[in-house]
């Protein structure tokens, strides 16, 4: 019998997001949810917790990072920097 | 970026990345020893739990052991991400072929014993950490810098208790002083064999896995530690230890010694493994029920 392994994810205070801290074994969310109260946050590192079977998570491919973030790398003129500013314009 | 670029430039290697298979198999087996070794050093300090001196005492020493157990299961969940499974890992401690850290096959025969563990053998876990907040292999570092955040309360626990002992009675002090003379020399081996004879050394520094050899490591490690056994008021059991050039020179321990210890042959080595392995079969029911149950509410909710 193998416990499922989840993937768990701490808010360490109000105002940030949920942050991928590790993983552990449970049998069930409930159970994952202690365990990681436990492992996770023994120093009030932790306001909410997220636990998420990792079978569940589709991550993109490391072999296709290339091609997968390519169409990005053309669009410069997504940032200000590309835009030239005349001199003494200010507040853009 | 390959891996070897992605090395070069000190960057760090994810787990779905490609690797070198031995870079894999070399991970594998240092970060499993490491969990392995956080969950047998729970023995030696579960040892004093019932008879810690004070209230204040046994409420630390259960946070510190509960803190190991912690240490063990980040280090299993660091494994995992290279794909092994941890319940192989486990069979592999239990039947002996993969190993744990000698110094937890010591006894620890007095409360002086508990000072010595979180003052010497965290400390000197410490300065072996530390460099491995920066080891190449994302999640190992990131598990290593949880791992040090917490290992400075126990050592810190440790001198306290030790601390104590120096300024109580004489016999006090002789209980701390017999604890540092039995714990020095496995400290000192805890950084494993000297440069000279040491066989993984070379590729895992080439790997980024190691930033330090073992040397440099145990030096750091006594010129921390012998001015802190100053402030105790302890002696050092090293007839050979003279301060020169910013450093302290000092005998080498017998590494005869860690070779008998690691091939089985310490005091403890059998207890540890009995210990554990038993634990592990007693809780066996615990996992059975919890994963009936979470099947029974599965099939309800279906």
């Amino acid at each position: 019998m193998i416990e499922p392994l989840w993937e768990v994810f701490v808010r360490s205070r109000r105002g940030l997001s949920h942050t991928h801290v590790g993983s552990l074994h449970a049998p069930d969310a409930t159970m994952a949810l202690r365990n990681a109260r436990d492992v996770y946050t023994r120093r009030q590192e932790g306001v909410s917790i997220w636990v998420v079977r990792a079978a569940d998570i589709t991550a993109s491919s490391p072999d296709e990072k290339d091609e997968f973030f390519d169409p990005a790398g053309d669009k410069v003129y997504r940032h200000p920097t590309f835009y030239q500013v005349p001199e003494g314009v200010e507040h853009l | 970026m390959d891996f070897q670029a992605t090395i070069d430039a000190d960057g760090r290697i994810e787990p779905r990345d490609a690797m070198p298979d031995g870079y894999r198999k070399t991970l594998i087996r240092q970060i499993a020893q490491h969990a392995h070794s956080e969950i047998i050093g729970m023995q030696p300090e579960g040892n004093w739990i019932s008879r810690a001196p004070s209230l204040r005492r046994k409420a630390i020493l259960m946070a510190k052991v509960q803190d190991e157990a912690g240490h063990g299961l980040y280090l299993y969940a660091a494994a995992e991400t290279l794909g092994v499974d941890r319940a192989d890992l486990l069979d592999l401690l239990h039947s002996g072929r993969q190993k744990y850290s000698s110094i937890f096959n010591y006894p620890t025969l007095t409360w002086a014993d508990i000072g010595a563990i979180g003052w010497l053998v965290d400390g000197a876990a410490i300065v072996n950490q530390v460099p491995l907040c920066r080891c190449s292999y994302g999640p190992y570092a990131r598990a290593m810098v949880r791992v040090c955040k917490e290992e400075s309360f126990h050592q810190r626990q440790g001198f306290e208790i030790l601390y104590t002992l120096c300024n109580g009675t004489p016999e006090q002090k002789a209980m701390a002083q017999d604890a540092l003379d039995r714990w020095w020399w496995p400290s000192l081996m805890m950084f494993g064999p000297p440069d000279t004879a040491s066989t993984h050394s070379e590729q895992s520094m080439a790997w980024g896995i190691k930033r330090h050899s073992n040397d440099e490591l145990r030096q750091r490690f006594v010129d921390m530690t012998v001015p802190q056994a100053d402030v105790l008021g302890l002696r050092v059991p090293d007839d050979g230890l003279v301060y020169e050039d910013g450093h302290y020179r000092f005998t080498e321990p017998d590494y005869t010694e860690l070779y008998d210890v690691v091939k089985g042959n310490g005091p403890c080595n059998q207890q540890r493994l009995a210990h554990r392995v038993k634990a592990h079969e007693d809780g066996a029911w615990v996992r059975e029920a919890a994963a009936a149950y979470a099947a029974k509410k599965e099939a309800r909710a279906a």
